[in-house]
């Protein structure tokens, strides 16, 4: 298995209430890809911020090139050479690249001022080892998403990094993108540098980690080389389970046109045609930008609409806000779930009743709060949402649960019409199953369901139809029988099909 | 439950340097715990009291409101210029609160549907509306005269019920529906909310700019009602009064523990926030301190206080 250059051994991290980690091991084999892997909540996320020093261990072992240490922030964690790119990218979208690579730490002249001329020589040298063909003095805000994170892995060169844990890296990537940081990743390991991986995409964990690492519920589960592990195997580890089929398809009998939309027409979308019926599933495939999330988010009423026509049950209906969608039936799970998905700062009773207040409130606007109470235990159980209580905040549940919070929020409003954007994003297997299961449920209830998702397989598993996007146009809609994904990509990258 | 103790323990936190504070001054001045001194610290608490009140709502939505005290003075001129001119007493209350809520509700169309930043939209109605009183005061002050209206508004300021002040009264049931509307109506929650995440508020169907409307009104109208108590107390209205009043009303929610950026705290905070402003007031009263240092020692309370805050809450 090689020399370890990080060896963390009995990490134990005990937060007022709950013990997140119980005697974990991790190894990190010197110029080895290690995937760290989990259900949301398993305690990926804390093991790394430890040994980033974002927090400290309550209890157990780091020991770094077979001494133990002692990491108590994050600076002293980058003296070590450990750097951690977030899933959420931490860089400033109106400094440039050079600036961003060196924030903090810009070389100085005698004066104090900052050698400008030093800064975006040493940022272009590291760009050009990464393929980064950009200007250093380009703004990051101009980026896209895959090549700020090329800015990221950049900056953790530029600390000359000897580990480096990447959280979900390839989470809004293209494909294009993916492939080229892998590239990367490769050579970085050529060079001797370690990798932490975490991802859900199991099928990545194959192409490039050596080793794999399991954990469950603040648990070490195992380790492993790759080769002697398969999909299936892993996925049982995780959950402690074995899963069913993964794509719990449930046929219903289709009713009437809950929603039809005609030659919708913003400044984010064009010619919008199509039609849903109750107790059916469509899937909105597309790249990113392709303009899926725009489409929702103005059928929902946060983007206008400049012309066309939105129905509803057959009624036309001019939706201007959130709230008149609501009135109307629509609802929409957003894709940022922290951004405007939940309140994370308000508890779960709170969030799941945010939307329907009016109903659970009498004269003057007072709460009843029994009934509220009432409410969230009902969704509590039904969608299994793990929390202490229903006065947990939000903030403190992992990703798919607050998502099934989000969830929860959304059909308190009773909606016909349910728009998920991408409901599975960040979450992990387990959830993942669960929130199908809850999607089907809505289907078999009759209501009409939007799903957006990146991941094709996801699409081609849960919908009854699948439309394609491209440029903010639908450019294709395929029956589920007659798709797969290559029909899905050749539409999504505007190549219109004439077979429907 | 993590909330309720966290909660717990903001409100004690500030409960405790009050009550620390209040045995360190009974100590050295034995006047200070006599029934006379407590009524008369509410009683001087009271104005900031019920100007914080509503601070406390805007502060929650993570806005500020620096035209209080200015709306507090237009309020004042404009119930004592009522009655002077024979009014009855009722009618100019009602008319001094209705000027308050007008204003108030100004601030929050400009901050919502003009989209200017909180500070800004209140600082331009600060002093547009303290440029107005001094005209409409012509910079003297405006009594009330004797009439029997005049000597029935001012029992509003001066009067007393079962031996205590009238404002005290007021006080205690501003607070009292103030707590009430935050803790169990769905605009509280709504504040709430939208305190700690405006765009997943808007998401959630909630018109966000009605409320901010509602809390800038909230915070007109008990800026004018805390105007009606000081005027009705002298039964004349000053061109200047309430200048700087903004500053300890903020000072009383952040010595509370509500955070500014909004979302976290609650009006009890501001309860025990006024009061530490008192009994500060008072007790450096009481020793004879000069009004200099009264001020030097007010601003390091005032920072000592925030500053264990954050500690404790990291």
């Amino acid at each position: 298995m090689g020399d370890s250059i990080i060896k963390m051994k009995g990490v134990t991290k005990e937060f007022p209430g709950v013990r997140a980690l119980k005697s974990v091991d991790l190894n990190i084999y010197k110029g080895k890809i290690m995937a760290l892997l989990g259900e949301n909540g398993a305690g990926k996320s804390t093991l790394m911020k430890i040994l980033t020093g974002v927090y400290e261990k309550t209890t157990g072992e780091i020991i770094l090139n077979g001494k133990p240490v002692q990491i108590k922030n994050t600076r002293e964690a980058q003296n070590m050479g450990i750097a951690i790119i977030h899933q959420e990218l931490n860089l400033i979208s109106n400094l440039s690249i050079g600036e961003n690579i060196f924030l903090g730490r810009e070389p100085i002249n005698s004066f104090g001022k900052i050698d400008w001329s030093k800064l975006y020589k040493a940022a272009k040298l590291i760009m050009d080892r990464l393929g980064i063909t950009e200007r250093p003095e380009t703004l990051v805000g101009e980026l896209s998403i895959g090549k700020q994170q090329m800015v990221e892995i950049a900056k953790a060169l530029s600390l000359n990094a000897r580990v480096i844990v990447m959280d979900e890296p390839t989470g809004a990537l293209t494909d294009k993108e993916t492939d080229s940081l892998f590239r990367v990743i490769k050579e970085l390991k050529a060079e001797g540098r370690s990798i932490v991986y975490i991802s859900h995409r199991l099928k990545e964990i194959f192409q490039i980690c050596d080793d794999v690492t399991i954990l469950r519920d603040g648990q070490f589960i195992a380790e492993y080389p790759i080769n002697e592990v398969n999909e299936g195997k892993i996925i049982e580890l995780m959950v402690g389970r074995k899963l069913s089929e993964q794509y719990p398809r449930v046929t219903c009998e289709l009713g009437e046109t809950l929603l039809e939309v005609k030659n919708l027409k913003n400044a984010y979308v064009k010619d919008i045609n199509f039609s849903i019926k109750s107790g059916e599933i469509v899937g909105l495939a597309g790249l990113m930008g392709s303009g899926r999330t725009e489409l929702a988010r103005t059928l929902y009423g946060v983007y206008n609409k400049d012309s066309g026509e939105v129905i509803v049950q057959g009624k036309p209906v001019h939706i201007k806000s959130p709230g008149q969608a609501i009135q109307q039936g629509i609802s929409y799970v957003s894709e940022d779930r922290k951004g405007n998905g939940v309140v994370l700062g308000l508890n779960v009773k709170e969030n799941i009743s945010l939307s329907v207040l009016q109903k659970l409130s009498g004269l003057f606007g007072i709460i009843d709060k029994k009934k509220e109470e009432n409410a969230a235990l009902d969704s509590i159980r039904g969608m299994s949402i793990k929390t202490s209580g229903v006065k947990q905040l939000v903030k403190n549940l992992s990703g798919g649960n607050q998502q099934k919070v989000s969830l929860s929020k959304s059909l308190m409003t009773s909606p016909k019409v349910l728009i998920l954007d991408e409901p599975t994003r960040g979450v992990d297997v387990g959830a993942k199953k669960e929130i199908y299961d809850i999607i089907n449920q809505f289907k078999k209830a009759g209501m009409s369901i939007i799903m957006i998702s990146s991941e094709i397989p996801e699409i081609l598993g849960m919908s009854d139809r699948i439309m394609v996007m491209h440029e903010g146009r639908i450019t294709g809609c395929l029956e589920r029988q007659k798709a797969d994904q290559e029909k899905i990509m050749r539409l999504a990258v505007g190549q219109r099909e004439v077979t429907m | 439950m993590k909330t309720a103790i966290k909660e717990y323990m903001i409100k004690n936190k500030s409960l405790v340097v009050l009550v620390v504070f209040c045995i360190i001054v009974s100590i050295l001045n034995p006047r200070f715990l006599t029934i006379s001194n407590i009524l008369n610290i509410l009683r001087q608490t009271s104005i900031n009291s019920v100007i914080a009140a509503g601070m406390t709502f805007v502060i929650l939505t993570g806005g500020i409101d620096l035209s209080v005290g200015s709306i507090l003075a237009i309020s004042g001129a404009v119930a004592a210029a009522m009655i002077s001119q024979g009014n009855n007493e009722f009618i100019a209350v009602i008319a001094a609160l209705a000027i308050g809520a007008a204003l108030g509700a100004f601030n929050g169309l400009v901050i919502s549907k003009g989209k200017i930043q909180p500070f800004i939209a209140t600082l331009g109605v600060m002093t547009l509306v303290r440029g107005y009183t001094l005209v409409f005061t012509d910079g003297k002050p405006i009594s009330a005269g004797s009439s029997e209206a005049a000597l029935k508004f001012s029992n509003i300021g001066a009067g007393y019920f079962l031996g205590i002040p009238l404002p005290i009264y007021i006080m205690v049931l501003v607070f009292g529906l103030a707590y009430y509307v935050l803790r169990h109506t769905r605009t509280g929650r709504y504040v709430y909310s939208l305190g700690c995440n405006e765009e997943a508020t808007i998401y959630s169907g909630i018109n966000t700019d009605r409320i901010k409307v509602l809390v800038y009104t909230i915070s007109g109208f008990l800026a004018a009602l805390a105007g009606i108590i000081i005027t009705a107390r002298l039964s004349s209205a000053q061109p200047q009064a309430g200048t700087g009043y903004e500053l300890d009303a903020i000072a009383a929610v952040v010595l509370g523990g509500t955070s500014l950026a909004g979302g976290i705290g609650g009006i009890f905070g501001t309860v025990i926030g006024a009061l530490i402003i008192g009994v500060l007031n008072n007790s450096l009263n009481l020793m004879d301190v000069s009004s200099y240092y009264q001020l030097l020692l007010k601003g390091l309370v005032i920072l000592a206080a925030v500053l264990l805050d954050r500690k404790q809450k990291k």
